[in-house]
């Protein structure tokens, strides 16, 4: 009987606090004299934004798939985040840091007031568990599929040794203060910790719902139940149900957020697969908004009023190389010819597909990086669009008329790829018209195009890479660094560069920044000089938002925060 | 019997049932000729056969026929994202997004697209009809285990089983002909050991054998030639269906890999995207489409009316 | 009546262990087989070997097959690779969405269909008759996507009259029980999520009813005007019969004999149709999933989904020619 009225109040509380606070960020609006337009951020309502797929799942620490992070990122924080509307890190739940000397010891100052949507107190503690979490994965959870991020950056775990961790251990020396510590330096840490796989999550909900419970049998992972109906966060938003029939994840404000409380009263992400039909349905105002939209309809719907957000690009497009090194493989060795990949590079008429099939703000590429990052080279060697050059490099090797097995994926768009198809019939004419003979191969993304291309099966293939962080290691390291036995990875043919492997290699372990610049940029010109592929082009992918929808900031990394967002009427 | 498919057998069967059947009073005058006579008076005949040899005429003379090459992408450099240039001198109808001219690859299209209607519905036929004859030869247990095999393919929707195909077979032009043949091929199996079966109690069979005719004549020599006509009203049916259901497959990412060659459906499922821009680029195919399978199907139609004697009236 | 009942029932065992066995060596013939599932973009040869190892795949094809069918006896398909969860459950989840959408395109097609083919043959020659022939012969001559799409542009988009996507709308804050959302609103009394999921049908329906409704026109006019020519419908009216009750009687009723197999049989083919209109729609049923798995290559998905709609198939065929067997008593006979 009691509690009752109580709740009333507490409800009626809380709107209050969100009304007051929607009164001050108009206000301050207002005064900044932003160039936002006229709208007035409101608080409430609901945002209905159209994904492209299904989450896989909501524990971001099993998560490396763009759809799980949209999800995840509204949910949950982690020790940094990222500048909104940039790629660098900044402080999100720790307040800052410092780095010993020899850039092994890394001491975290937590925020302090912070509490998990359960209740759970953030401090130094849960901090550490979850990094022991990770560490500590085992079984199905040490699975590649499973914690891809991790083994990016930290390596192995504790359960094998046959695959070393750099991560050492994590110290709670008082309550708000972390000591984490690294067995090698890297320059991935600590900007990697802004990557939603490290996001800290509640130490209580993931010890009740069995978080680490991975099952599965020889078809696929399945999660547990913390990962499907209760990820735990930090975040201005609550999770509160997710419907997979109907793909849609609803999310609602978390009231008792430590910064300033998400305006929405309910965020909802529902699941249209199909481009066209995601247009249709801004169109007919059954959704909000909605990521990847086309090149072709970026005019047309500013045209109708909406609202299309570009991000920088931050992302590269290329087009691999694999002159058949690999076992097991029968990739044409014409290609570990350098005047036949000179070829292919000067046929490549990246002008057009820049203007023709890219949306405006594309630029063609002079290397496997975009210009923002730290260690880019403006002086890398470059190779024009000469139609007749490539003709002429093809005769001096003797093999005209070579064929290339080009790979290409379908029924995808990626955000350094909007068409693959288009892509691949502009690029695979301009290797016609250069001499090559080319055999079409088109596979379903995932896992087959994947799979494919980095088994080595292709002789030439599209693929990209969007950044996840400001780190040139991020780019030119996830290609290029020695996989195995001084040899690259099998995508680019298991080439042997063992000067590119060694530039990589001294760079991410080089702890002054403007030294680890230049070891960089000195990589770049020794992989566009030995030329394991084209780049071809850093494109804007963007998003589009309804005329009354506010405060959504793009991200270059594709990060979007909708706390700030609001909808009008 | 088995249950399912009963209803879909039942049409295939009658259809075949009526191959057994003798006209009356056209004496002397085979079934096939009295047949043509009548469609040459059907003017719905007329029209369908008109359409189909148009289209053939056109996919046989592309190259001639076609303005320009269907593969350059004259005008890539004024194609702008959200912006494609339309019907201008040269080009009549445009060109796609890619630059390339929409009238030539219609034109070259219409190979690619009868092509796998052909391909796929003979495929499907000459399978179908060598599982039908040894069923409707042999009979017992031969009968027994084929028909079961057919049943079984019968049960899963044609569609359903093209995809299985397709994902199977990997993307390639000959796995989408192998697809769609598959699914034809129960339909022929039922259709030609149903009609083998109704003329093995005929009075000329019994007759044959009564003059001891060994079975592989009686079989290649009488009775095959004899249940082709049903076989053949199948076919033409057959290949609208074939060609629609093979834009189907292009929608669904299981067409050509090459997609720079032009092919209706797949041309059609790409200019979905920019439906909004330059809709001709989806209509000028859709109605290829459209227009090819009604002159299979009328020409299909008034061939089976011609060769039923309940329309001899 | 039972005893042919059972004996068809009975009659599914072979064809089911036969789909099944197909089903299998589908799956185990593809190229890198089922254990290739979702790994992460960057994932490296040895990764893929280890997923391998992980999930131990080495026990001989005939145990793998014994095992699948142990499963599938109890409808266990496995999980699904992008979702994690059981393929089972996901069907039953979407099943109905389908079954919905299906309903609603049958009872477009006949309702449309039956009194447009009736009236075609009644003024046999006339504008009516020749359109309705026309029209039936453009509806299964025009390709599903693009009917669906254009449907979809015209009165979604540009007149914005009916939704063009999704089952529900996602404002709507609808309680559900069933899954059948239009059955849901009815039973929760939200009427206005009845209405609104209702609404979703239309669209998809008449997209995904328009082959069997040119089918059924074309069915219903051939068999009205077979009937009518019939003797006993002569000796109907000779006798001096009104008009109306050898309608009735003797025309109607016998022309929807073969009008009903056909409904039979399309309302099975509805079952693949669903693929290509719910994935233009959005529709979240089956069809649209078979497509997602298609392209996520989750193949215990794919696999379980064709079985289970395949054995629905079989039991929709099963239902028509039972009640094909009450409606004509000629059948039961043989």
């Amino acid at each position: 009987m009691q509690r009752r009225p109580s709740r009333v109040l507490a409800a009626s509380a809380a709107t209050l606090t969100a009304v007051t606070l929607a009164a001050c960020a108009s206000s301050d609006r207002d005064s900044g004299g932003g160039g936002e337009g006229g709208e007035a951020a409101q608080s409430g309502g609901t945002m209905v934004f159209g994904a492209a797929g299904d989450p896989a799942m909501l524990d971001p620490a099993f998560g490396s798939d763009g759809e799980t992070f949209r999800v995840s990122r509204q949910i949950f924080e982690g020790l940094l985040g990222n500048e909104i509307g940039g790629t660098d890190p900044v402080p999100e739940l720790a307040e800052d840091w410092e780095v010993s000397e020899d850039g092994l010891e890394y001491t975290f100052n937590l925020r302090q007031g912070v509490q998990f949507h359960d209740g759970t107190e953030f401090d130094a503690e849960a901090v550490c568990f979850n990094f022991d979490r990770w560490y500590n994965f085992e079984g199905l959870a040490t699975s590649p599929s499973a914690s891809y991020y991790y083994q990016a950056v930290f390596g192995g775990f504790a359960s094998t040794p046959d695959a070393p961790s750099i991560y050492q251990s994590c110290e709670a020396t008082d309550e708000s203060t972390a000591v984490i510590r690294l067995s090698q330096v890297t320059s991935k840490f600590p900007a990697a910790l802004a990557l939603p796989a490290f996001s800290i999550q509640s130490p209580t909900a993931l010890q009740e719902y069995d978080a680490d419970n991975l099952s599965g049998d020889a078809d696929a992972l399945t999660y547990p139940e913390y990962a499907l109906e209760h990820p735990t966060g930090t975040g201005p938003f609550r999770f509160d149900s997710w419907d997979r029939g109907n793909g849609q994840v609803t999310l609602v404000r978390n009231e008792d957020y430590w910064g300033d409380p998400a305006l929405l009263d309910e965020l909802i992400f529902r699941t249209i697969s199909d481009q066209n039909t995601r247009r249709q349905e801004l169109q007919a105002g059954s959704i909000d908004g909605y990521d990847f939209v086309a090149p072709a309809d970026y005019q047309s719907l500013e045209d109708e009023g909406f609202q299309v957000l570009v991000r920088d690009p931050f992302n590269i497009l290329y087009l691999g190389f694999n002159g058949g090194n690999v076992p097991g493989t029968t990739a044409n060795p014409a290609l570990q010819n350098p005047q036949v990949r000179q070829a292919i590079a000067h046929a490549i008429d990246r002008e057009t597909i820049v203007n023709s099939l890219l949306p405006e703000g594309a630029q063609p590429a002079i290397e496997f990086m975009p210009p923002t990052v730290d260690g880019y080279a403006e002086d890398v060697t470059t190779y024009e669009y000469d139609p007749d050059r490539a003709r002429q490099l093809l005769q001096q090797a003797g093999v005209e008329g070579t064929t290339l097995r080009f790979y290409y994926p379908t029924e995808v768009s990626r955000p350094y790829l909007p068409d693959p198809a288009a892509m691949f019939q502009v690029i695979s004419q301009n290797l016609t018209d250069a001499g090559f003979t080319i055999e079409p191969v088109a596979l379903p993304w995932n896992p087959d195009y994947l799979n494919a291309v980095q088994a080595g099966q292709a002789d030439i293939h599209l693929l990209g890479w969007t950044g996840d962080y400001n780190d040139a290691y991020n780019f030119i390291g996830t290609f290029f660094a020695e996989a195995s036995n001084n040899q690259a990875s099998a995508e680019f043919g298991a080439f042997s560069a063992p000067e590119i492997f060694q530039a990589l290699d001294r760079a991410d372990q080089e702890p002054d920044p403007a030294a680890r610049t230049e070891l960089y940029q000195e990589a770049n010109r020794l992989i566009m000089d030995y030329l394991p592929g084209v780049p071809i082009s850093h494109s804007p992918p963007a998003l589009v938002v309804a005329e009354n929808v506010s405060g959504l900031e793009p991200s270059p990394l594709t990060a979007e925060v909708f706390a700030p967002v609001s909808i009008s009427e | 019997m088995t249950a399912m498919g009963d209803v879909r057998r039942q049409r295939i069967d009658e259809l075949a049932a009526r191959a057994g059947q003798v006209p009356e009073g056209e004496g002397g005058v085979s079934l096939v000729k009295s047949a043509f006579r009548r469609l040459r008076r059907n003017p719905v005949a007329i029209l369908g056969a008109v359409i189909v040899l148009v289209f053939l005429f056109v996919a046989a003379f592309a190259p001639w026929l076609a303005p320009r090459d269907p593969l350059a992408q004259t005008l890539l450099g004024e194609v702008r994202p959200g912006s494609i240039p339309g019907p201008q001198e040269g080009f009549p109808l445009g060109v796609d997004q890619l630059g390339r001219d929409l009238l030539s690859r219609l034109v070259y299209g219409s190979r690619q697209s009868l092509l796998i209607g052909v391909v796929s519905t003979v495929l499907g036929a000459v399978v179908g009809m060598a599982l039908g004859v040894l069923a409707g030869a042999f009979g017992g247990r031969v009968d027994t285990v084929v028909m079961r095999f057919v049943d079984i393919i019968l049960s899963i929707p044609s569609l359903l089983m093209a995809i299985s195909i397709s994902v199977l077979l990997g993307q390639n032009q000959y796995a989408l002909m192998i697809a769609i043949a598959v699914t034809q091929v129960p339909v022929f199996a039922r259709l030609l050991r149903g009609s083998m079966l109704a003329q093995r109690e005929s009075d000329y069979v019994l007759a044959a054998r009564a003059l001891g005719v060994k079975r592989g004549r009686i079989v290649f020599g009488h009775v095959l030639p004899n249940s082709l006509s049903p076989v053949i009203v199948q076919g033409t049916l057959s290949l609208a269906t074939a060609i629609i259901e093979a834009a189907a497959l292009s929608f669904l990412g299981l067409g050509d890999p090459d997609i720079a060659r032009p092919e209706w459906g797949a041309m059609l499922s790409t200019a979905q995207d920019f439906l909004s821009i330059r809709p001709g680029l989806a209509v000028w195919p859709a109605v290829c489409i459209i227009v090819v399978a009604l002159g299979f199907t009328l020409l299909g139609e008034s061939l089976r009316e011609a060769l039923d004697p309940k329309f001899r009236r | 009546m039972l005893r042919f009942v059972v004996r068809r029932l009975l009659q599914l065992v072979p064809i089911l262990l036969g789909l099944s066995v197909l089903l299998f060596a589908w799956l185990r013939a593809l190229p890198g087989g089922p254990a290739q599932a979702a790994l992460g973009e960057r994932a490296t040869p040895e990764a893929i070997a280890r997923y391998n190892e992980l999930f131990g795949l080495d026990q001989p094809i005939w145990v793998q097959y014994l095992r699948f069918l142990g499963r599938a006896v109890q409808l266990d398909f496995g999980s699904s690779a992008r979702t994690g969860r059981p393929v089972t459950t996901e069907f039953l989840e979407r099943m109905p969405g389908t079954v919905e959408l299906t309903l609603f395109a049958m009872v477009f097609a006949i309702g449309v269909g039956i009194p447009l083919g009736y009236l075609a043959a009644r003024r046999h020659g006339s504008w009516l008759d020749s359109s309705a022939v026309i029209g039936s012969l453009l509806g299964v001559a025009i390709p599903v996507f693009f009917l669906a799409y254009l449907l979809r542009l015209l009165f979604a988009v540009e007149l914005g009259w009916l939704p063009g996507s999704g089952r529900q709308e996602v404002r709507i804050d609808a309680t559900h029980i069933t899954n059948f959302y239009v059955l849901d609103g009815l039973l929760t009394r939200e009427w206005d999520a009845a209405w609104d999921a209702f609404l979703h049908l239309v669209l998809p329906g008449i997209a995904l009813g328009t082959i069997p409704l040119a089918i059924i026109v074309r069915i219903t006019r051939a068999a009205v005007l077979d009937v009518v020519n019939e003797d006993y419908v002569r000796t109907a009216n000779a006798k001096g019969l009104s008009a109306d009750t050898v309608r009735r009687r003797h025309v109607i009723r016998n022309a929807l004999l073969p009008v009903s197999t056909t409904i039979g049989l399309q309302t099975g083919l509805l079952l693949s149709g669903a693929v290509l209109t719910e994935t233009v729609f959005a529709f979240g049923g089956v069809g649209s999933a078979i497509y997602d798995a298609i392209f996520a290559r989750d193949f215990a998905v794919l696999q379980g989904f064709v079985l289970m709609l395949a054995v629905v198939y079989v039991l929709v065929n099963l239902l028509v020619d039972i009640s094909y067997g009450l409606l004509d008593p000629r059948v039961r006979v043989r």
